[in-house]
Parts: C-alpha cells; sequence; structure tokens
C-alpha cells in the first residue's frame, strides 16, 4: 500500500524511453520514501516487460494483457488505473507526459478526484506547512513545473489527494539501471474484472507509424533558432550550418508558433529536453521553458543582436551580431580550419 | 441532419511573444502588461465546429467559456466569426481553480445546457499548457474523449470519425457520440471575423456588461434577444461550491519562482572574422566539433 507506480508505455513489447526514465526517477523517490516501486504494463503483449523493466528497481509489477489494450485506447487503462488505484491506494502515480500519459492522466486523475501536474521538469520530496490550519504535510512530492507560458517556475503539491500524479516528458529525467540482477514479483490481472465491454468504444481505423527523422534528442551537437531568427527563410541558415557541423536542427517554442520550424524540433519543457556536447542558439531569448530543456548542454553559444538577452548568462560564448552574418563566417572559418 | 455543438474556450494572457515589461521586479508575472486573447488552440476548436455547421446548417454552435466578466470578449469574438450562442461562467467562487476545480465548473454548464452531439475544445491553454481540462470533462460526463485531432473527418448522427496526430504519425479513429474533441494547433486555422456577424452582434453583452455600462435599459435586448450572452453563476449550474475554486482544487502551489539562472563566465564575442575563426579553431581543437 502507498507505494509509487509508473503507467509503463509500451509500443510492440517495447517499454518506452520515458518510461524507463521514469522507473529510475519513481526508484530513487521509493528508496527517500521507504515504500516500493510498482509498474503498470496493460498492452496485447507484455511477454518480455518483466525483464526489461526489474533492472530499473521495480518491486512489483501489474500485468495486464488482452489484444484490444493495444494500440492504447483511452477509456480502457483509464478503467485499469483506476481500479487498481482503488485497490493498491498508491501515494505517487508518474506516467510521461507523451499523448499517451497526456490522455490517460487527467482521465484518471478526474476519477479519483486527485491533482495532477503536468510536463514537470523536476520532482523532490519534502514538508508543507499550512500556517493558517496549523498543520505540517509530511513527504509531499513537489511537482516543479515552468508556468505561465514559462516565464516563471511553480511549485505544486497536492496535501490532501491521493495519488499525487504527475507527467514528465521524455528526456527531462535520466534513465539509469539500479541492479541487472534485480528481480521483483508478477502479478497478473484478469482485465475483465478491470475494464467493461462497453469501454472499447473507440475503434482505432487506421494507424500510420512514420519513423522520426528528426533526431535532436541523441544530437551532439544542435543548431538552434529562435524567435529572432526573423523568418523561415532565415532558418536555412540554420539548417547550412547544421550541415556543415553533422548536427541537427532545433527550435524555441516562439519560433514554433511562428511557423518556422516543425513541432518535432521544439526544445523546451513542452518540447524535447536536450543534453548535446554543443548548442548553438541563434536569436533565441531565453525563456525559462525553454532553457529548461537544454541548460545540460556542455558548451552553448548563443548568437543575438540583444546584448542583454537572457539566455547569455548560461552562454560559454556569446556571440554580439546578427545571424545573417555571424553564421555565414561560422561556415567559413569551420572550412577553413577543418582542410 | 444537424448537431449541437459546445465549443470550450478560454481567455488567456498572450504569453506568446512576452516582452522584459511582463515580469515585475519581484518576479511576479505582471498581468497588464499582456493582452487578453482567445486562447489560439480554441480558435482551432471552433473552425473544426464551423465546419461541421457548413456541412449541416442546421447545427447549433455554443461557445462556453469560464473567467472573469472581461471573458464575454471571447464570447463576441465566437459570434464573429459563425458561433450562435455564448455562455459566461463566471463567479467569485470559481477563482483559483485548478485543472479539475475548472472542469467541474465547466462540465455542470455542459449539463445545464443538457442538449449536446459533440464538445470541442482546444488542447490546451498557453497559459498553462496543462491539456488536462478537455480529458476531465469527459470523464466528468462520463463520455469518451478523442484528444490531439487535427481533423474531424465524418460525424453521422451518434458517430464521429476523427484524424489525430501523434508524436510520430496519425491515427484515425471513431467513436460514438456524445464525445469530447481536443484540437491541435496543427488543424485548420479559423477563418475570420465576417463583417456582416461583426455588425450583428457587435453589441451581444452579458447582462453584467450592461448594467457596468448603464445600457441595461436599452431595448434592443429585448428586441434582439440574440444580443443576451448567458451569463451562469456557481448557484446557476448547480454546483456544489466545495468543489469549486481554490476549495475544490487538489493541487495548490506551495511557492512560484522567478529563475535566476546560474549565470557563468561568459566569453563576450563581437563576430569578428579574427573571432570566430579562433572560436571554430577552438572548438575544432578541443573536439567539440569536426
Amino acid at each position: 500500500m502507498n507505494n509509487i507506480f509508473v503507467y509503463l508505455e509500451i509500443e510492440e513489447g517495447r517499454v518506452a524511453e520515458v518510461s524507463q526514465e521514469l522507473l529510475t526517477k519513481g526508484r530513487s523517490l521509493a528508496t527517500q520514501l521507504n515504500c516500493r516501486l510498482e509498474a503498470i504494463a496493460a498492452a496485447a503483449h507484455t511477454e518480455g516487460v518483466a525483464e526489461q523493466v526489474f533492472p530499473y528497481g521495480v518491486d512489483r509489477l501489474h500485468i495486464f494483457r488482452d489484444e484490444r489494450l493495444s494500440p492504447y485506447t483511452t477509456l480502457p487503462h483509464t478503467s485499469i488505473l483506476v481500479e487498481l488505484f482503488k485497490q493498491e491506494q498508491p501515494q505517487i502515480c508518474l506516467m510521461g507526459a507523451t499523448i499517451i500519459g497526456r490522455d490517460l492522466g487527467p482521465r484518471v486523475s478526474s476519477a479519483l478526484g486527485s491533482g495532477l501536474t503536468a510536463d514537470c521538469t523536476s520532482l523532490e520530496i519534502g514538508d508543507h506547512e499550512e500556517k493558517k490550519a496549523g498543520k505540517v504535510y509530511e513527504n509531499l512530492l513537489y511537482q516543479i513545473r515552468p508556468a505561465f507560458g514559462g516565464n516563471i517556475v511553480a511549485w505544486i503539491i497536492n496535501p490532501d489527494h491521493r495519488p499525487q500524479m504527475a507527467t514528465v516528458r521524455e528526456g527531462v529525467m535520466k534513465k539509469e539501471i539500479l541492479d541487472p540482477y534485480y528481480k521483483g514479483e508478477v502479478v497478473e490481472h484478469q482485465v475483465a474484472d478491470f475494464v467493461s465491454e462497453e469501454e472499447y468504444v473507440v475503434a482505432i481505423i487506421d494507424r500510420h507509424i512514420e519513423k522520426s527523422k528528426v533526431n535532436i534528442k541523441n544530437a551532439p551537437i544542435i543548431v538552434s533558432g529562435g524567435y529572432g531568427v526573423g523568418s523561415k527563410e532565415n532558418f536555412d541558415l540554420l539548417y547550412q550550418l547544421a550541415d556543415v557541423l553533422g548536427a541537427e536542427v532545433g527550435a524555441s517554442r516562439a519560433a514554433v508558433d511562428a511557423g518556422y520550424a516543425g513541432h518535432e524540433r521544439q526544445i523546451g519543457q513542452t518540447g524535447v529536453t536536450v543534453r548535446p556536447k554543443l548548442y548553438i542558439a541563434c536569436g533565441i531569448s531565453g525563456q525559462i521553458q525553454h532553457i529548461a530543456g537544454m541548460q545540460e548542454s556542455s558548451l552553448i553559444i548563443s548568437i543575438n543582436n540583444d546584448p542583454n538577452a537572457p539566455i547569455n548568462t548560461i552562454a560559454d560564448y556569446v556571440i554580439t551580431g546578427d545571424i545573417e552574418t555571424v553564421i555565414p563566417k561560422m561556415i567559413k572559418y569551420y572550412r577553413k580550419n577543418t582542410k | 441532419m444537424s448537431f449541437n455543438i459546445i465549443v470550450l474556450a478560454k481567455q488567456v494572457p498572450d504569453t506568446r511573444n512576452v516582452g522584459k515589461d511582463a515580469m515585475k521586479a519581484d518576479g511576479t508575472v505582471n498581468r497588464a502588461a499582456l493582452p487578453a486573447i482567445f486562447n489560439p488552440e480554441d480558435l482551432n476548436a471552433l473552425e473544426q465546429a464551423l465546419l461541421i455547421k457548413d456541412r449541416y446548417p442546421g447545427s447549433k454552435i455554443t461557445v462556453l467559456t469560464m473567467g472573469p466578466g472581461r471573458a464575454a470578449e471571447i464570447l463576441r469574438e465566437g459570434l464573429f466569426r459563425g458561433a450562435d450562442d455564448g455562455v459566461l461562467l463566471t463567479d467569485r467562487a470559481f477563482a483559483g481553480a485548478d485543472t479539475l476545480a475548472t472542469s467541474y465548473a465547466l462540465s455542470m454548464a455542459v449539463r445545464k445546457i443538457a442538449n449536446y452531439d459533440i464538445i470541442i475544445s482546444g488542447r490546451q491553454a498557453i497559459d498553462g499548457d496543462t491539456a488536462q481540462v478537455g480529458p476531465q470533462i469527459a470523464e466528468k460526463l462520463g463520455i469518451p474523449q478523442i484528444t490531439y485531432a487535427e481533423a474531424i473527418e465524418e460525424v453521422t448522427p451518434g458517430h464521429i470519425r476523427v484524424k489525430r496526430r501523434l508524436e510520430h504519425g496519425v491515427e484515425v479513429v471513431e467513436c460514438t457520440l456524445p464525445a469530447v474533441i481536443t484540437v491541435n494547433s496543427s488543424a485548420a486555422t479559423c477563418r475570420p471575423r465576417n463583417a456582416k456577424l461583426l455588425q450583428q452582434y457587435k453589441h451581444a453583452k452579458t447582462i453584467t456588461e450592461r448594467q457596468v455600462e448603464h445600457i441595461d435599459y436599452i431595448d434592443i435586448y429585448s428586441s434582439r434577444p440574440y444580443l443576451n450572452l448567458t451569463e451562469w453563476s456557481v448557484a446557476d449550474v448547480d454546483a456544489d461550491p466545495q468543489q469549486c475554486g481554490l476549495t475544490g482544487s487538489p493541487t495548490k502551489v506551495k511557492k512560484i519562482e522567478n529563475v535566476v539562472f546560474q549565470a557563468k563566465e561568459s566569453k563576450q564575442l563581437s563576430g569578428s572574422d579574427a573571432e570566430i575563426d579562433e572560436l571554430m579553431r577552438e572548438l575544432i581543437a578541443n573536439h567539440t566539433i569536426g
């Protein structure tokens, strides 16, 4: 009872990266709280899931196997979590801030009347004192996230309702094997005890999964553009530099909103979190929500015509100038010096 | 064939292009410096509703919003673009609501509207980015949801087919009506205001607006009932005050921080040829690039 639960996203028998990252976070929270880490696998194919997740320190794996649980649809997965949580009374539930997690999380939280915080960038354990009521809450989950378009950071707590639910984007937490020989317990549940027939009401007619051509998350070098790039045409300069350096092109939310780059390139709290060895920020002012997604880059170069752009404070090199003049020079001198 | 559609919309501060005066010295948000706008993805949602109405002209679109009195602005905006009716849910008791208390209040207003086939909203609002209210309303009403919609492909009595935009691909799903659909920014952009509708609805007001502007005596509001924007309080929608606003919110804000970045010792470059040449040499020498 009162353990930490992680909802596993499973595609073709593979546990998603984000779920593995959350297991690592869940393990460290469970150790700190002296409780157990439990995971939920609901899918058509669950064989092999136990071997994938136990090394992260999972104490108990709940398995729900039914052909109709894959691909994911809202209602059956909701019922599984809601009914399981009524039995198990978890104190914390974590899920990926993916399309699935952001579809499932709010539905479960509404059914249980518990709070949910989306897109957390940090999770910590701590106490809270309600001064007016003279009440002290111990070991709450601090759900920390940029808010208000990424201009401030909010610390959210759920003092009175359980489970404390949070979603986290892929790449925000780091996955780490606890012990390759760690063994937990497997509990196989009867899906029919949790899901009624009427809940398979949403039918998937067609599904195309495209292999993503953009792989910013694992790119060693990223050339990233913000609103200050000014136009889609100017973004071509970034592609040219990226091409020469063997880099990927990223973008800030403002640049994506302005239509300069596609959503799949968005870096930040509501996009992808990256940790490249080199991050070249072009015309990016540096809202918190962007910086949350790239501040762990080993080396940061900021190119901006505003010498006071907030991002400059975390940059190793600040080049004050227009990208139209600076980027061609970078290409020129890269070529010259690698010959 | 016609459908009753409720579009859920929110008036939000424009957080996208935040200027330097948007944050006060103490790190709190200076709301006055931010213009209030129709949440962008809610406009995409409105367009999906309008497209259904284009196909099935007898359909009725009601825009429902919760907020302070000024949020009536987006109801008018909806009417200017082709909606038929606007409902403002407003009460001091709704203040401080998190997503769960918000979805409870909105679901009670939807129940009061009673006659609906499709509820459409934006995927998320730009001031919170949570994407939670749509699914939570669906849960409270006990109906299915389709999130991340890019296009409503087909509606028939009792059925809807929707194309969803996933992280790496698309999915076409079908479900029964009524249902909640949340719409992505990748969906069709909303049509502009219609000049005729602008003329027709520019005096559309809530009762509070009419009282504040001392125009509630004007007889156009009795002769042209479509100019009356509905305004509902907690009591009007039979909501339990304990489940509304701050009291009804399981999540609490422990604190708000204005983040001060750990400033690094930055090397300042002017972008001259000599400096860029030197920089590239340095990066190649330490194997950062090359």
